[in-house]
């Protein structure tokens, strides 16, 4: 039996020379295996270099602790709200026609192309010490820079496009007629939203909370310019990683970032089972139309 | 002209007043505070902050890595995606996850990971070492990390152009006498084009923003594998805010070109095709 085969549909004259398939086969897989799979293992491979109990005594550590605790704390806050705007960006956009459309929509991926050095910076130089606000908020004893609410507004930066770029697309193809019908048989705004785009988009939904998650969990350089790296106070665990590495403590680091790599591994497998359901709903929705 | 159409929906006015809003507050006017904090700089000041020898040491560095990291994923990312598309093989659905693995692992657990292996007592980094190529804490260490971060963006925008080209204009091409090279040359290299463009500039901008999987593996020597996102943090680091700006300011344009680029290449491919509103 032949391991490598191509779609059964395709005539030898689509198809190439064996030894062509599993030439490009074996390069793909040994360019994933090394860029991929090579530095996945060896996360965990280092974070068990010493044993388990070197391992667990690393993540018990209670600056560790805490720095898990700020991680999702800071994810809790940020996901949530930029889940709000991405259904209302979403709403705007998709549902409705106005001008300056593809502008709005260019403005809301900017942060995908901003570096997050930068993006921790403009939350500097305004709510910095020397920033536009600072003189302002050391008077009211209110601290942004160096504390969990710029880690959090650094964090909803680098999020922010996230569910909206997903959410834009599939309601766009979606269209309004639905919704107009629920609007013409006496529902209210609201009731529509719940009832009628809501249950639509929602693989779609969870698929931007997904990948925002995974990134607000992992953000780095935005985080490390507004943290100020304090100790049990403002380290998130990305960060708390890069503390321990370069105290050449590097058990504790990679058993910090094995539960960041276990998280996003986490990650992957819900994607794809998110993926896999909305192909299923398609492939329902699809038969449907042919029934009737 | 009317701004917005009507419709018989309601919460337009809410939904797009709290987006304005919301985008207003957190990305556009913490982005012109640099703008306007770079304005403070005369513009001989700023000059010699952009144009200092390490400065440019730097860009040169980020930039060249940042190029051929993206023509690496190029090459790399079209072949993972035809292998993915075109041929079954057992595992195929774990492979296929595992490709957005650099967009769900935290940048910098990819960086201690890459540089442990390739550091010249690690896995990969000890067998290089014996032909005289050294990968971490050289400019080459920046390549690899940059490559990582960049790979699923070629994979991901090619691989849909590869599953929708319809066997048809392949079997018309056979039929007409062209070998699989011709064929691919021809027909399946142009309809993919537009996508592999993207992907290469998506892979490009967000390698000469990267920071968390670099600083790890580059060594951060000054003059040699120093990238631009360090720099600024080290001028903050000293409290030079000024300069930290003008550097950033710079980088600000250059996201800004790529983004233009990227609409632009999409223009063109919908133009192409002839699916312009």
């Amino acid at each position: 039996m032949q391991a490598v085969s191509t779609t059964a549909v395709r005539s030898a004259a689509t198809q190439e020379a064996v030894w062509v398939c599993w030439l490009l086969l074996t390069g793909a897989l040994l360019f994933l295996g090394f860029f991929l799979v090579l530095p996945l293992v060896s996360i965990f491979a280092e974070a068990l270099r010493k044993g388990w109990a070197l391992y667990w005594e690393a993540l018990k550590e209670p600056d560790a602790l805490s720095a898990l605790q700020l991680t999702l704390t800071v994810t809790l806050i940020s996901v949530p709200i930029n889940l709000v705007f991405g259904v209302a960006a979403a709403w705007a956009i998709a549902k409705f026609d106005f001008k300056g459309k593809s502008l709005l929509i260019t403005l809301i991926d900017l942060p995908f192309s901003v570096s997050p050095v930068v993006a921790g910076l403009i939350y500097v130089l305004i709510f910095g010490a020397q920033g536009w606000l600072g003189p302002w908020l050391q008077a009211h004893d209110i601290k942004i820079i160096f504390a969990v609410p710029g880690i959090v507004l650094a964090t909803m930066f680098v999020t922010f496009p996230f569910i909206a770029r997903e959410l834009i697309p599939l309601m766009e193809a979606q269209g309004t007629e639905e919704e107009q019908a629920a609007m013409v048989l006496g529902a209210s705004g609201w009731q529509t939203f719940w009832k009628i785009t809501l249950p639509n988009i929602k693989w779609g939904l969870l698929y931007g909370v997904i990948l925002c998650n995974a990134r607000a969990m992992g953000e780095f350089g935005a985080v490390s310019v507004v943290s100020g790296h304090i100790r049990g106070m403002t380290n998130t665990t990305p960060l708390h990683v890069e503390i321990l590495y370069n105290e050449y403590n590097f058990v504790a680091s990679f058993a910090c970032a094995s539960i960041l790599a276990l998280l996003a591994l986490v990650t992957l497998v819900a994607k794809t089972w998110v993926e896999w359901q909305t192909e299923r709903q398609m492939a329902a929705e699809r038969a449907a139309v042919y029934e009737t | 002209m009317r701004f917005k159409q009507p419709s018989v929906l309601p919460g337009f006015n809410l939904a797009f007043g709290y987006t304005i809003v919301y985008l207003s507050l957190l990305v556009l006017i913490p982005l012109s505070a640099l703008v306007i904090k770079t304005t403070s700089l005369s513009l001989a000041e700023f000059w010699q902050v952009v144009s200092s020898e390490r400065v440019v040491a730097a860009y040169q560095l980020t930039f060249g890595a940042s190029l051929i990291a993206a023509v690496i994923n190029l090459f790399a990312g079209l072949l993972v995606a035809w292998v993915l598309v075109r041929y079954s093989f057992p595992g195929k659905r774990i492979v296929d996850a595992l490709v957005d693995l650099p967009f769900a692992l935290p940048t910098a657990v990819a960086g201690i990971a890459l540089t442990t292996l390739y550091a010249p007592n690690g896995l990969i980094g000890e067998q290089l070492a014996k032909l005289g190529i050294q990968v971490a804490f050289k400019p080459l260490g920046v390549v690899v990390a940059l490559t990582f971060i960049g790979l699923p963006f070629v994979v991901r925008t090619v691989q849909p152009v590869l599953q929708d080209l319809e066997a048809e204009l392949e079997e018309a091409a056979a039929c007409l006498g062209a070998n699989r090279w011709q064929t691919f040359c021809k027909i399946i290299f142009p309809a993919a084009l537009p996508a592999l463009l993207t992907g290469f500039t998506l892979a490009f901008a967000r390698a000469i923003g990267e920071y968390g999987s670099v600083i790890f593996i580059a060594g951060n020597i000054p003059l040699e594998s120093e990238i631009v996102p360090l720099l600024i943090i080290g001028k903050l680091e000293q409290y030079d805010y000024a300069g930290a700006t003008a550097i950033a300011t710079v980088m600000l344009l250059i996201s800004f070109v790529l983004i233009l680029a990227i609409n632009l290449i999409q223009w063109w491919h919908a133009r192409r095709h002839g699916m312009r509103k």
